[in-house]
């Protein structure tokens, strides 16, 4: 029994070993996923972020009909490279609400002059509260929102051109 | 061409490394009986391999000063632009270069025990460079095969990509390489206890040659972590000093270590006790400098303290670390318990209270590993958490805080047996000026629970530290006593400081139009202007700050930000104003679209004892490593001079009978 507690570290070590060395095999994942997926939008009321486009709230997506929500701002350079994809998705008729973060009226009304307007409404967040609230950890990032209000899907980073039909997929599921 | 000689001196200083094993163990193995030859080469061999390993660095320095952008590493991480000290500085800012240091560090540690270390009988020294060189090996394959400093670019670039600016600060010059001084100096705690295990040889002689590199191991260390917290505290412009990130953990865990071994090593050379405890604590040591390694390497956890990452490197690390510290653990398992007991003593003594303490600074160890590698424990199975100071303060300070309590009253004991009854009086002056503290620090102010038992505790600790010098003649007290006595007080400093900091900061952010004032703490703070300022290879926007204590004389503050060029990068150059009572801490942030500045201001009571207090710590290392060689060098040249008068008695005697 004496014998036996000397061989503690070893084991101690083996443990830390085993740990490290799966840890090492598998991918690094960077990500931060939401723990709001699958419940329903916390509430908010967001004013509009620019003149043309109504603002936000969440009472505004248990509609019955599943939508986008679209975290952006116009100084986030994916945010830009995101845009003919957001666009083509607008263009099937998909309804896409945006956010606004951190961001000031004329510079979104220029970033939207600049790479298009695909946005049915869009509220602004000065201080990123619905961005956190919702789970959110990065721009941008795209939410699928079913019919009652749920948030079905979380999108983190740019959409791709090859995420667009996977995108139309998890709105139809969420139908 | 210099590039290839630092090379081909890491290559000849790895077949030293192979040279210096092999004979160290066959000579091991021949009990001194017909490896003479052997034997008298493992020394040598030892000396050879660090002076290459220097000569590698030193070229790795040089192409760095020249800047000799047809090698890789340069090109990378060095720029024409910059400042001489941080060219230098540069070349252990990237990882091979801080791998080179490492190992350069690891062999000349060897080379000095190899050159000066003569108590221990040489079989054990044997086993001791053997273990030493075999260490060596894996870091200079690791060097070698997949981390080499001097490659050599197909075609030289026209310019380098400079070095991460928050790097470019005089305190990352001294920073890495007094910390590796103290994480590789371990490694010869490490070799040594391997060296005692292999020949049995766990005595207070060992301890007493093991104790002294401990030591010098530690005082850096010491210096390392508070300079590298000093760092991050005016560097990164946060106005914290300690975040508890995995690599600061990681110079944590080993200090955490090399404490507990310190005073396990005491009790072994004093009592002969403690013996297989001592062992495994310095096999522990080390362990935790190879582990931080790994995990700052390996990018196996998030942190601030990014390296290039690479599961590669890091594949490979955790090679070394399976074969090196598995190998010392499983020759601690099976020799430990044919290593004797030694003595026993009473719970009340100098003993107990050593391994009182030690126990708690094993505990907190534990608590730190956990937490360090907890959150890739749960990522194993894809949770994501993040462990902080709300896991790290409280808990570790349920053993810190009996640890405090047991390190105030410890040293007045005596060894073997005691009753508390006789230091009676100096408990009760302790736990009156704790209690006094308590009752002081709660009137004073709404102090949170740790701070208030922190400052109470600090003032118990500062008195009581000095209790073992009282009554005695100054001049007469051993200098290892002196360095026990800065050490405790240096901890009570600390404490003092961290406590206080933690309890009466003040922060303020504010926006502030030029030659408008805010207040902070009992400071007044007035915007005089914000003007461009050109670097070397920076720009910056300064601040103009009047800062004025209580209505007195105003002193003036520059925070800056700056913009480094290459590469494109940020930095807040906070500035300070330093006084007997504390620190004002100021940051100069962004422009409003009113024009108005902002402006990060706090008020930290005392913070700069926490550094203070480190240095003092370090210090009594200092004195105690200069009591411990000093004692050593009398009793050699007393045992040279008995030889001489007895070979001259000899030679006397024999004179006759010719």
């Amino acid at each position: 029994m004496k014998a036996l507690r000397f061989w503690l570290p070893l084991v101690a070590l083996v443990g830390f070993l085993g740990l490290a060395g799966y840890m090492l095999t598998k991918p690094k994942d960077e990500f931060v996923e939401s723990r709001m997926v699958g419940k329903p939008l916390p509430f908010f009321t967001l004013d509009p972020a620019v003149p043309d486009r109504p603002g936000l709230a969440s009472r505004d997506f248990a509609t019955g009909k599943p939508r986008l929500l679209n975290i952006f701002a116009s100084w986030c350079v994916p945010c830009a490279a995101e845009a003919p994809q957001l666009k083509a998705l607008a263009a099937r008729g998909v309804d896409i609400a945006g956010i606004a973060i951190r961001d000031r009226p004329e510079d979104v009304a220029a970033f939207l002059a600049r790479y298009g307007n695909p946005y049915s409404a869009i509220g602004k967040d000065d201080l990123s509260e619905v961005q956190l609230a919702i789970g959110s950890s990065g721009v941008p990032e795209t939410f699928v929102i079913d019919g009652k209000g749920r948030i079905a899907y979380q999108h983190i980073g740019d959409i791709r051109a090859e995420n667009v039909s996977m995108l139309l997929k998890k709105l139809e599921e969420a139908r | 061409m210099i590039a290839e000689i630092g090379l081909a001196a890491l290559w000849l200083a790895a077949a030293l490394s192979v040279l210096q094993m092999l004979c160290g163990a066959l000579s091991v193995r021949a009990r001194g009986a017909g490896g003479a030859v052997l034997t008298n080469l493992t020394r040598p061999a030892a000396v050879l391999q660090g002076a290459l390993a220097a000569v590698a660095f030193a070229m790795l320095l040089w192409v760095f000063a020249i800047t000799d952008l047809s090698v890789k590493l340069v090109a990378a991480n060095s720029h024409a632009a910059k400042p001489m000290i941080f060219k230098l500085a540069g070349a252990w800012g990237n990882h091979e270069g801080s791998m080179l240091l490492w190992v350069t560090v690891l062999s000349g540690a060897g080379a000095l025990i190899a050159a000066v270390e003569r108590r221990l009988p040489e079989r054990t020294m044997q086993a001791t460079l053997a273990a030493q060189g075999f260490v060596a090996l894996g870091f200079y394959a690791f060097l070698i095969f997949s981390s080499n400093p001097f490659e050599r670019l197909p075609t030289p670039v026209a310019e380098g990509m400079g070095l991460n600016p928050l790097l470019q600060d005089i305190g990352l010059a001294f920073h890495p390489p007094t910390l590796y001084l103290g994480y590789v100096g371990l490694s010869v705690a490490f070799s040594f206890a391997v060296g005692a295990l292999v020949t049995r040889q766990v005595t207070p002689e060992f301890a007493r040659a093991m104790r002294p590199w401990v030591l010098g191991a530690w005082v850096f260390l010491t210096l390392g972590i508070t300079a590298g917290s000093y760092w991050a505290y005016y560097e990164l412009g946060w106005g914290g000093w300690w975040f508890w990130d995995p690599v600061e953990n990681a110079s944590l865990m080993p200090w955490l270590a090399a404490t507990a071994l310190l005073h396990s090593a005491s009790v072994l050379a004093s009592r002969d006790a403690l013996r297989a405890w001592t062992i495994m604590l310095g096999v522990v040591a080390f362990s935790m400098s190879m582990v931080g390694t790994f995990l700052v390497r390996s990018g196996i956890l998030t942190s601030v303290h990014a390296f290039a990452v690479d599961p590669e490197r890091g594949s490979f690390i955790l090679a070394l670390l399976a074969i090196y510290i598995g190998g010392a653990l499983a020759l601690f398992a099976v020799r430990a318990g044919t290593v004797a007991e030694g003595e026993r003593f009473a719970v009340t003594s100098r003993e107990g209270a050593l391994v009182f303490n030690n126990v708690m600074l094993s505990a907190i160890l534990a608590i730190v590993l956990l937490g360090t590698l907890y959150p890739l424990l749960t990522e194993a199975f894809d949770v994501r958490v993040s462990v902080g100071p709300p896991y790290f303060n409280p808990v570790g300070a349920i053993f810190f805080v009996p640890m405090l309590l047991v390190m105030a009253v410890g040293p007045l004991l005596r060894w073997r047996r005691d009753s508390l009854a006789r230091v009676g009086r100096e408990m009760a002056l302790v736990g009156a000026i704790v209690l006094a503290a308590l009752i002081l620090a709660s009137i004073l102010g709404e102090v949170p629970l740790l701070p208030l038992i922190g400052l109470a505790l600090a003032g118990g600790l500062a008195v009581a530290s000095l209790l073992p010098v009282r009554g005695r003649s100054l001049q007469r007290v051993p200098m290892a006593t002196w360095g026990m006595v800065a050490a405790h007080f240096g901890v009570a400093v600390a404490l003092f400081g961290m406590a206080s900091e933690s309890a009466f900061s003040k922060e303020r952010l504010a926006a502030v139009a030029m030659g408008q004032s805010v207040a902070v703490g009992p400071w007044s703070i007035r915007l005089e202007r914000v003007e461009p300022v050109a670097g070397p290879n920076w720009t910056a926007l300064r601040a103009t700050l009047l800062a004025s204590y209580r209505g007195g004389e105003p002193i003036e503050l520059a925070p800056a930000a700056r913009d480094f060029w290459s590469p494109p990068q940020q930095t807040t150059e906070s500035a300070l104003a330093t006084r007997w009572n504390g620190q004002l801490y100021t940051v100069i942030g962004e422009q409003a679209d009113d024009g108005r500045w902002q402006l990060r201001l706090w008020w930290k009571p005392f913070v700069p004892l926490i550094w203070l207090g480190g240095g003092i710590i370090a210090l009594g290392g200092v004195l105690a490593l200069i009591g411990r060689v000093r004692t050593d060098l009398r009793r050699r040249s007393v045992l040279r001079r008995s030889a001489t008068r007895r070979s001259d008695r000899a030679a006397l005697t024999a004179e006759p009978a010719e």
